[in-house]
């Protein structure tokens, strides 16, 4: 029932946008048919590009959310249960992630070229800071009374944070991760822009030099049901987890 | 001795004894915005092994910080908590604290959460046992496999109780333990901790603000406050009462009400 219920508006854009090539409110131009995007996309899987493309940017969003999501679930363990590591790292990682994440680019590129590194590395940027910070919080916002009643039952150091702490947050690390994901994706997409020659990003600009209107339209659509689809796998985990630990 | 020589060989065999405390020129302040704030003020005082000892005094009077010294969660500043003639250094593994919330590790079943009170020196097997055991004194075998939020605020209560008594302490320490409780649950709890004491004899202090519960539950009874109106001072002793017969007392005995209006005279309610 949900699902359907979830269905309704996509349906209805779906039939809006091909109402439109009847009426022909925006031309083919501004506005091609679901056909011709069809068209595309069947054109792009008969040459074998499209699945090089979306495999590229899958591929490339994957390793750069794991690896950024690794270091923010490190960082913010680190800082989140130590004072120390709080007081030495928390103004650097605070300037750090005020630098917006765009401003990186010539550096990345001047570092390690235009190549996977950079691409890759700009999504660890934008993957990382959702969960550092997410995590951070939340470990520091654990219930004191939950916590004082372990250590008032000999509970210290490790087995602290494995009994108390980390399962007292493992749902905030999952909206964490949601966060990160989305980023991810974000990030993606802003690299590709700038600099390469496959991924959902480059069949954008590509497209758009162009005049490909129909291949903008399939890319779009490319990265919502990816977006969609890696953000859905991740919700069930985070259901399950958050029936499990609270 | 080993665990197999004491009676049902589920008792850890160093803690199954009540222990004597003392509070010796206690003396506790915390600072504030406003400058140092004194609590507690030279407090001494000697609980006897096994009795029931209630703590009484208005809100703020440092009930809560003194039972937080003995269980080693609050260091004093002066003075010092004995258990058994050796001072209490951080936390301590001869007490054993209930508060007045569960604060029971809501993704944990009832029968994990009474586990976490088990002593490091319990064995996996024995402790099982124990906790099954406990589970059944507070009455809530049937219900071990529940999540805290799956059950209502009294038998939370009780699995939090159960927890302490899994450490088979020396010393029970209770913080307004039934004070959130609904008027019924509260009474058997009440009941329920006397039959406890009754079975496993622990030296217990009881903080508590409600007059009728200390009367009937205690051997003795502490009235903790202020000597004067001077903020400046901090809170000892007002007074040491041993209250008559045996318990459970009858609240509606003659000397109980006696005792009953004194007591609520010091805590300043007068003319009831």
């Amino acid at each position: 029932m949900r699902l359907l219920l979830s269905l309704v508006v996509p349906g209805l854009l779906l039939g809006a946008w091909q109402l439109n090539s009847v009426v022909g409110v925006f031309s083919p131009i501004q506005l091609p048919p679901p056909s011709a995007v069809l068209a595309a996309a069947t054109e792009l899987v008969e040459r074998g590009e499209l699945w090089l493309h979306v495999a590229i940017s899958t591929q490339r969003v994957l390793i750069g959310f794991t690896l950024g999501a690794a270091l923010g679930l490190a960082f913010g363990a680190l800082l989140g249960l130590s004072r120390l590591a709080d007081a030495l790292l928390m103004t650097t990682i605070g300037a750090l992630r005020a630098v917006p994440s765009l401003a990186w680019v010539p550096l990345l590129i001047l570092w390690m070229k235009i190549g996977e590194d950079s691409k890759v590395t700009l999504i660890v940027i934008g993957a990382f800071f959702p969960v550092f910070t997410t995590l951070f919080l939340a470990l520091r916002h654990v219930d004191r009374q939950l916590v004082e009643a372990g250590r008032a039952f000999g509970l210290r150091g490790v087995r602290l944070l494995t009994t108390v702490l980390l399962p007292a947050v493992v749902p905030a690390i999952f909206s964490g991760l949601r966060l990160g994901l989305a980023q991810a994706w974000l990030f993606l997409v802003a690299a590709e822009l700038i600099a390469s020659s496959l991924g959902l990003g480059f069949l954008l600009v590509d497209s758009s030099s162009n005049g490909r209107t129909d291949r903008i339209f399939l890319a779009i659509i490319l990265l919502a049901v990816l977006g969609k689809t890696t953000d859905a796998l991740l919700g069930v985990t985070e259901r399950w987890a958050v029936r499990r630990w609270t | 001795m080993t665990a197999l020589l004491t009676p049902g060989g589920t008792h850890a065999p160093h803690h199954n004894q009540a222990l004597g405390l003392r509070f010796s020129r206690l003396g506790r302040s915390f600072g504030s915005p406003e400058g140092k704030r004194i609590v507690l003020q030279d407090v001494s005082l000697d609980v006897r092994a096994g009795e029931i000892l209630a703590i009484l005094g208005t809100s703020g009077c440092g009930k809560s910080t003194l039972l937080r010294t003995a269980a080693g969660l609050d260091a004093p500043d002066s003075g010092q908590v004995l258990i058994d003639g050796d001072p209490v250094r951080g936390i301590d593994e001869r007490c054993a604290v209930a508060f007045q919330e569960p604060r029971l590790l809501p993704w944990h079943t009832l029968r994990a959460n009474v586990a976490i009170g088990l002593p490091r020196s319990a064995s996996a097997s024995t402790g099982k046992a124990k906790v099954l055991e406990l589970l059944e004194l507070v009455g809530l075998d049937p219900f071990a496999a529940l999540r805290p939020r799956e059950v209502s605020g009294g038998m939370a209560q009780r699995a939090s109780l159960a927890r302490a008594l899994a450490r088979d302490p020396g010393v029970l320490l209770l913080d307004e333990p039934f004070g959130a409780l609904d008027a019924l649950t509260r009474i058997r709890m009440q009941d329920l901790l006397l039959d406890i004491h009754r079975v496993r004899p622990t030296t217990v202090l009881l903080v508590t603000h409600d007059v009728d519960e200390a009367l009937l539950l205690a051997d003795r009874i502490l009235v903790l406050g202020r000597g004067s109106a001077d903020t400046q001072e901090g809170s000892s002793i007002l007074e040491l009462i041993a209250v008559p017969g045996v318990r459970p007392h009858d609240r509606n005995s003659a000397d109980l009400g006696a005792l009953r209006s004194t007591l609520l005279s010091m805590l300043g309610v007068t003319g009831r």
